[in-house]
């Protein structure tokens, strides 16, 4: 495989052509907006948590690269029907997958193994890390509430 | 200086840096407009002043410290020639084009604008040339207006002639916009501000580096540029002014080799341009510049622009055919700087970056510090390839042959 080839894996470019969950959440009780300042990628996503504290519905809506974008929708699909502490114990998996290359955690990580190949290019993690740093900032206030964050050096 | 003939081969081996590899595939280097790359004549300059007579400037009686300064001021005396100043005391030098902005909005505007004094940029600036203005109008009262740009990237002449009039104070404008390439008609700006008694300040950034230069003809009272973008090494800007004004402006930055005396009290300043040169300047750096300017005025910038426009005129024709492309600024590639700025439908900027990289083509993807011409657009940003005097129409091919592959690569995507 090229080094594209594995950056730009078939699953992403589809994700990306397609993407899941895209849209917005009627009646969301979470929302955030994240920001790439760099290359003017943004994210806003809307999330509904039941009385278990599970993710009833989500949705992203905004615009960016093929990366930040098929992220976005795997992640959706990931999180959908988790447990919201079990969503943000994935973001700390997906980081590390990112930054320090690690291997992807569990063995349902299914999908979202594809964005492993992004770890090689370091000025696209970003952009693959833009929806997680999103949902992490959702979840911050579980009572419900909406913030932005930016991916920037500090945050990542 | 006599002019050297055009000898593309002997160009590219002036430049070491054009021999190397990019991801397997031979560098196609087009993103000049960011920076551009040194000639071995730069590089050679940079170290024989640290190999041979490094010394500080201006204060020292031994030999390596005469031979430094006469290195130092000889470079300040090229500057003045390539860009017709009247002498080398109209020109200051700075650690880039932001910085000598910065000089002019803190020094003059504090000094001489007072609050409601209107100071007019355009849409097309860089946000260099906005955002020292917005600290002074927030900071000191100026009124910030606007130009605004028309959907082909070249300026709205009818608009900046309604709004520059007897308020404006100040004019800053950029020459050439990085974006989009456009080439402003700053002469004609310039005399419309004059006739209201304002002062202009262009921003040269982009075509000094580019375009034959004239300061007298230019009709400006301040220009910037940096050196890193025409052959130079990275630390040294330029500001020239009319000595006039720099004589009648207060300091900007204080400290050693600014001051004439220095009592408990107070002090003197020194003469310009020294009072706005405080503290160690970029001794080997502006030494380094002073070999781009020959370099550039041996090929002779007339040379220089018609070679870019030829770039130009076949990069834009031959990406004109590709599927799905749009291609941004003014159509009169006259009036245009050698660069193309596009979007291809459903490809992100970014990911046709990345795949020209894996070609080993270097291009600016984003909104290259001019977000309100991307705004202007309705876009978040561009995929930009900007040409120098090295490009051939070899690396055009090339430039050309990737963005094709990136259509191919990412297929039927729509977003
Ligand atoms: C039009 C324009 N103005 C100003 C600048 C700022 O130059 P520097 O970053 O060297 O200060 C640039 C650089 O990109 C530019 O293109």
């Amino acid at each position: 495989m090229s080094d594209l080839e594995e950056l730009y894996r078939e699953i992403l470019l589809d994700h990306y052509r397609s993407p899941r969950n895209a849209g917005h959440v009627p009646g969301a009780t979470h929302s955030a907006d994240g920001a790439n300042p760099l290359c003017g990628d943004a994210v806003h996503l809307e999330l509904t948590l039941d009385g278990d504290g599970r993710i009833a519905g989500i949705a992203f809506s905004g615009h960016g690269c093929s990366i930040s974008q098929a992220s976005s929708s795997l992640m959706t699909e990931y999180v959908k029907g988790r447990d919201a502490d079990a969503a943000l114990a994935a973001v700390g998996d997906f980081q590390r997958m990112m930054i320090e290359g690690d291997p992807p955690p569990a063995a349902d990580f299914g999908d979202l193994e594809a964005l492993a190949g992004v770890a090689k290019f370091p000025v696209r993690v970003k952009c693959a890390s833009l929806a997680w740093k999103t949902l992490e900032q959702a979840l911050a206030d579980k009572r419900g509430a909406s913030a932005a964050v930016t991916t920037d050096e500090r945050s990542l | 200086m006599s002019t050297r003939d055009w000898d593309q081969d002997a160009i590219r081996r002036d430049f070491p840096i054009l021999r190397r590899e990019v991801n397997g595939k031979p560098l196609v280097y087009l993103d000049n407009a960011a920076t551009s790359q040194k000639p071995v004549q730069v590089i050679a300059e940079l170290t024989r002043y640290y190999r041979d007579y490094n010394a500080n400037i201006h204060r020292g009686v031994h030999t390596l410290s005469q031979e430094a300064t006469a290195a130092y001021e000889g470079a300040r005396a090229r500057v003045a020639a390539f860009i017709g100043a009247r002498a080398p005391e109209e020109i200051v030098f700075t650690r880039n084009a932001t910085e000598a902005i910065n000089l002019v909005a803190h020094s003059y505007g504090r000094a001489f604008l007072e609050a409601g004094d209107e100071v007019v940029i355009t849409e097309l600036e860089h946000h260099s040339n906005i955002v020292p203005w917005q600290l002074l109008r927030d900071q000191h009262g100026v009124v910030l207006r606007y130009v605004p740009m028309c959907d082909d990237g070249t300026l709205d002449m009818a608009e900046a002639r309604r709004i520059i009039g007897p308020r404006t104070k100040l004019l800053a404008i950029t020459q050439m916009s990085n974006a989009l390439g456009t080439i402003v008609p700053v002469a004609e700006l310039a005399a419309l501000a004059h006739q209201h008694g304002a002062v202009v300040l262009v921003d040269g950034a982009q075509s000094v580096p580019h375009l034959p230069t004239d300061v007298a003809a230019l009709g400006a009272d301040f220009l910037v540029f940096s050196a890193h973008k025409m052959l130079g090494p990275t630390g040294v800007g330029v500001l020239w002014a009319r000595s006039e004004l720099l004589e009648a402006m207060p300091p900007f930055l204080a400290g050693g080799d600014m001051i004439l005396t220095v009592s408990m009290e107070r002090s003197t300043w020194n003469a310009v341009p020294y009072k706005f040169e405080a503290g160690t300047p970029n001794i080997a750096d502006v030494i380094a510049f002073g070999a781009a300017l020959d370099y550039l005025a041996a090929l002779g910038m007339d040379a220089v622009r018609r070679h870019e426009r030829e770039l130009l005129g076949v990069a834009v024709d031959r990406l004109a055919a590709v599927p799905g492309i749009t291609l941004y600024g003014p159509a009169d590639l006259d009036a245009r700087g050698g660069v193309v700025s596009f979007g291809l439908d459903g490809i992100h900027p970014h990911d046709i970056g990345q795949v020209l990289d894996g070609a080993g083509v270097a291009i600016r993807a984003g909104h290259h510090c001019a977000q309100p011409v991307m705004q202007h657009l309705g876009i978040a940003a561009t995929a930009r390839a900007s040409f120098y005097l090295y490009n051939t129409p070899a690396e055009v091919d090339a430039l050309v042959a990737a963005v094709h592959d990136a259509v191919r690569f990412f297929g039927r995507v729509r977003v």
